[in-house]
């Protein structure tokens, strides 16, 4: 186990490599003076000559990437001249909506799909099926700005029950923050729970072919055990893989969701520095959702064995 | 010799794949999914050829006198030649006094255009890509590697970033919505060849010695049609939607090009009094995508069966 995990983090090296290189060479290929555009438009000279030296860019292409990498990794992002602050620091500020919004959304997201998922498996060919399913391919045509505003206009603006937008921090007043998360993450889930109930219908269906499944059922268990012990719980790795694939979607569409509502996250930070050409900015938060993406995917193959002892490394 | 056992391997393994392919086609026009999809992807087509006959007019016409008008005012314009024309907004007007049915109208012509350019240019790049991946084994590491690399970045990240360091516009937004996409398709290919280069009558052929780029051609090209015509519909469906959402977030085409994305950025402050600029473009948008993936159902289910077995 140990010996598989220490293969796997070895293994996404190369992939992180890959990604930082990539990240490094789109600055580099802009036209103009790298310099100039990290410093921004309203730079002066001396800045500009500044940054000049910092970054080495007087030196060859390969040793630029081994300060760039060095500074990366000591978590040293450079400096928004948009936003007159430490790249670091704005990502620390706008990291808490996100990762809030992030982790309602799957909770909403897994408790509402992985049952309609199972029921539409349960009952194939039936009507919730069919609704279910049909859902799910509505819920991918959809795109999420579509359905927030829909939302907002039902709930804050028709019926009032729920503010439009904002945020306020989850230590500075709780109901405040659960208030203001519920359309939000409603707004993303709906994507992915389109996602997951596809994946959860079709992997337990896959299962209840099994002769165990007949086995569990010949022995009297009800429904509810054969499906939830059984099945569910054997259907677990295609729909955690899944789960893992469909935070990219989630990222992609925090950055969205974060513009309706008027979330001051990292997805909004990402829009607020394309808009200013903040390039150390739009580096650091690429670098960092990737980062992301691949350690929560190198999480779940870690997980696979918990929910399925079948899986030895 | 070898021509005439070339001959017998090939006719033999074309008559065999083609008829297969021509009843699979069939039966893929046949699905109702397919049906019903292509329908109405087909109203729409029309909708975007017909733009300028359909009671529009000029989309951009910005009218002061009419601004913010709920749909259905009717409101009065002042022709070139002088004289006044009666006309019903029937999608109402946006805060520039521009008419939103017009709006919405041309701008099917640029959703549908992105999502074929974007299909189309991915599956191209990533078939190529992917083809001497597959076949060049020494450089199939390196490629893969890249393609790994561009992966693991979400994609409407990177094409965000492709967009801001390109600046705005109509290719640069097509390009940046292709290139996340290219590694799928290269990933599609790739095992195809790999699959398929095994099979004997790729061994047959190659042990005759037809030339590589025939083999590639005519014996490992055709297997990757259907499934990339599935994958190539499901990619302009995800790169309509992309597009609508850099436009939205004020990144994509620029704001004076009508694209659904585009009139409902232009619609956001003043949502709370006016949803009208969000609803329209967001229903034919939302009615697209839909169309769209409905067909891509349809045609995976006949076309591809071993991948809806998957999903």
């Amino acid at each position: 186990m140990i010996d598989f995990i220490v293969r796997r983090l070895i293994a996404i090296i190369p992939v992180l490599t890959v990604v930082a290189i990539l990240v490094f060479l789109m600055l580099r290929l802009t036209p103009g003076d790298p310099a100039a555009v990290i410093a921004g438009d309203n730079a002066t000279s001396d800045q500009i000559a500044d940054i000049r030296t910092k970054l080495g860019l007087n030196e060859p292409i390969w040793t630029q990437f081994v300060i760039w990498i060095g500074n990366m990794l000591q978590g040293n992002f450079g400096e928004s001249f948009f936003f007159k602050k430490t790249v670091a620091e704005l990502i620390a500020q706008r990291i808490e909506p996100t990762l809030a919004l992030a982790v309602c959304t799957l909770i909403f997201a897994v408790s509402i799909s992985v049952p309609i998922g199972v029921l539409a498996a349960y009952r194939q060919g039936s009507l919730v099926d069919r609704v279910v399913m049909g859902f799910s391919v509505v819920g991918f045509s959809v795109p999420g700005f579509v359905i927030g505003y829909c939302l907002i206009y039902v709930f804050a603006i028709e019926l009032g029950w729920l503010p439009v937008q904002g945020y306020i921090r989850i230590g500075v007043n709780f109901w405040g923050f659960l208030e203001r998360m519920i359309l939000p993450s409603l707004t993303l889930s709906v994507g992915f729970i389109a996602l997951i109930s596809r994946i959860t219908r079709a992997s337990v269906l896959e299962v209840l072919n099994e002769d165990y499944i007949r086995t569990a059922r010949a022995k009297g268990l009800s429904n509810r055990v054969v499906l939830m012990r059984h099945a569910l719980r054997n259907a677990a790795v295609p729909i955690l893989t899944v789960i893992g694939l469909g935070i990219a979607i989630l990222i992609g569409g925090a950055v969205v969701t974060e513009s309706v509502f008027g979330l001051p996250g990292l997805g909004r930070l990402t829009v607020e520095a394309v808009l200013s050409r903040d390039f150390p900015t739009i580096q650091a938060v690429i670098l960092m959702f990737s980062v992301v993406y691949v350690v929560v995917n190198l999480l779940i193959d870690i997980s696979y064995t918990l929910f399925d002892p079948r899986i030895r490394y | 010799m070898s021509a005439i056992s070339e001959d017998v391997v090939d006719s033999a393994s074309i008559s065999a794949a083609s008829t297969k392919r021509r009843s699979l086609w069939l039966l893929a026009i046949r699905n109702p999914n397919v049906i019903i999809g292509g329908t109405i992807l087909a109203i729409m087509l029309l909708i975007a050829a017909l733009a300028p006959v359909l009671g529009t007019i000029d989309p951009t016409r910005i009218d002061p006198a009419g601004r913010n008008k709920k749909p259905g005012t009717e409101i009065t314009y002042k022709l070139d030649d002088g004289t006044t024309a009666k006309r019903v907004a029937i999608m109402g007007t946006d805060s520039l006094g521009r008419d939103v049915y017009s709006r919405v109208i041309y701008g099917t012509r640029v959703s549908l255009a992105v999502g074929v350019a974007v299909a189309i240019i991915a599956v191209l790049i990533g078939t190529i890509i992917g083809l001497i991946s597959g076949y060049v084994r020494w450089l199939d590491g390196f490629i893969m590697r890249i393609m790994d690399g561009l992966m693991a970045i979400p994609g409407i990240l990177l094409a965000i970033a492709l967009v801001s360091i390109w600046r705005a516009g109509l290719i640069t937004v097509i390009f940046a919505i292709v290139v996340p996409d290219v590694p799928r398709v290269v990933r599609l290919v790739r095992s195809v060849v790999l699959t398929v280069r095994e099979e004997p009558y790729v061994e047959g052929a190659i042990s005759v010695g037809t030339p590589t780029w025939i083999l590639m051609f005519r014996h490992i090209l055709p297997n990757t049609v259907a499934p990339l015509i599935v994958q190539g519909t499901f990619l302009a469906a995800a790169a309509i939607l992309v597009e609508a959402a850099l436009s939205f977030l004020g990144i994509g085409i620029p704001p004076e090009i009508p694209s659904w994305g585009n009139i409902m950025a232009e619609g956001r402050t003043l949502f709370r009094v006016f949803p009208h600029n969000i609803f329209f473009p967001g229903i034919f948008l939302a009615l697209t995508v839909l169309a769209i993936n409905i067909m891509g159902d349809g045609l995976r289910d006949t076309l591809d069966p071993k991948m809806s077995k998957k999903v």
